[in-house]
């Protein structure tokens, strides 16, 4: 009898107060991730938006590819025109 | 027999209370974790539109490095073949101070070449100009010689480096030619290339008809004065 009651108090003591620590310490951990991925997901969503850009690069090679022809024809024109050194 | 109803009403009460604990806790902790898989979501979605965006890049950029590399080694045999690797390496010096050390990437001879004062001696645009004017004397100068004009407050300086009837502003000048694709004129389809120089408008205009003779190569004119 007295076993019983020990072990009603060791239960009521002792398992229900570590079995509520440990599942709020769960609790904290999973609770401290959310603002955390969420942040994460703010971030991927701007740097998707920061890339809606990089379609112009497109652009920027054809303009580099124009550009780079456009200074050959004028180096074939000075080759012509100048004389070589020495 | 109430003792031991009373030790199992408080033992069943204690695992009530567990229990509760246990739901309580573990609902939440689904909760949690099922906004957490929301927001994982939602950076997978984010993370795979910044994958698709910059799948392109890597190609674009080394596309653009490569053209960029070709004009650059044009560049660089151009100005090396026309204004020589000691003058090519002064200029680049003076353009961009310390590039003498690196070097012409196609020319390993350059980095060991000692570059001359050019920036020190002319400014930028009036070596530049030198070089594309055969006739300026500023072309042919040396540059371990003494300073031609003063860097610091000679403005006009500059503009009595050319022949006289280039700054005092003739009404006649002839236009500069127009190089390019879209140019009137392509040097390469000119039958007139290696015949003899045309004369100047002005000095057409001086020396009447005869000069004007001068400018068809097939003239009998200018067969006279190839003879």
């Amino acid at each position: 009898m007295i076993l019983w009651w020990i072990g009603d108090i060791v239960l009521l003591l002792v398992v229900l107060p570590i079995v509520v620590y440990l599942l709020r310490g769960v609790l904290d951990a999973a609770s401290s991730i959310v603002p955390s991925v969420q942040e994460i997901a703010r971030v991927a969503a701007a740097g998707s938006k920061d890339l809606d850009a990089a379609a112009l690069l497109l652009t920027t090679q054809e303009q580099a590819t124009r550009t780079v022809a456009g200074v050959a024809d004028y180096g074939g024109s000075l080759d012509v025109i100048l004389d070589d050194a020495g | 027999m109430l003792a031991f109803t009373a030790a199992g009403g408080v033992l069943i009460l204690a695992v009530v209370l567990i229990v509760l604990a246990l739901v309580f806790y573990l609902v939440s902790v689904i909760l949690q974790l099922r906004k957490i898989a929301a927001g994982l979501d939602e950076v997978i979605a984010g993370v795979g539109e910044i994958v698709q965006k910059s799948a392109p890049v890597n190609d674009v950029v080394t596309t653009i490095n490569q053209q960029l590399d070709a004009g650059v080694d044009a560049l660089e045999g151009l100005l090396v073949k026309k204004a020589g690797m000691e003058d090519a390496v002064g200029l680049v010096d003076g353009l961009y101070a310390g590039a003498a050390e690196a070097g012409f990437r196609n020319f390993p001879e350059s980095a060991t070449t000692r570059a001359p004062r050019i920036a020190e001696i002319y400014t930028r645009g009036v070596l530049t100009l030198a070089r594309l004017g055969r006739e300026a004397p500023i072309a042919v100068a040396n540059p371990a010689g003494p300073v031609l004009r003063n860097i610091e407050g000679g403005s006009l300086a500059a503009r009595q480096l050319y022949p006289d009837v280039r700054h005092t502003m003739p009404e006649q000048l002839p236009r500069s030619p127009v190089i390019g694709t879209d140019a009137p004129v392509q040097y390469e389809q000119r039958e007139d290339i290696g015949a003899p120089r045309r004369r100047m408008p002005s000095h057409a205009a001086t020396g009447g008809q005869a000069g004007a003779s001068n400018d068809h190569p097939g003239s009998p004119g200018a067969a006279g004065a190839e003879g």
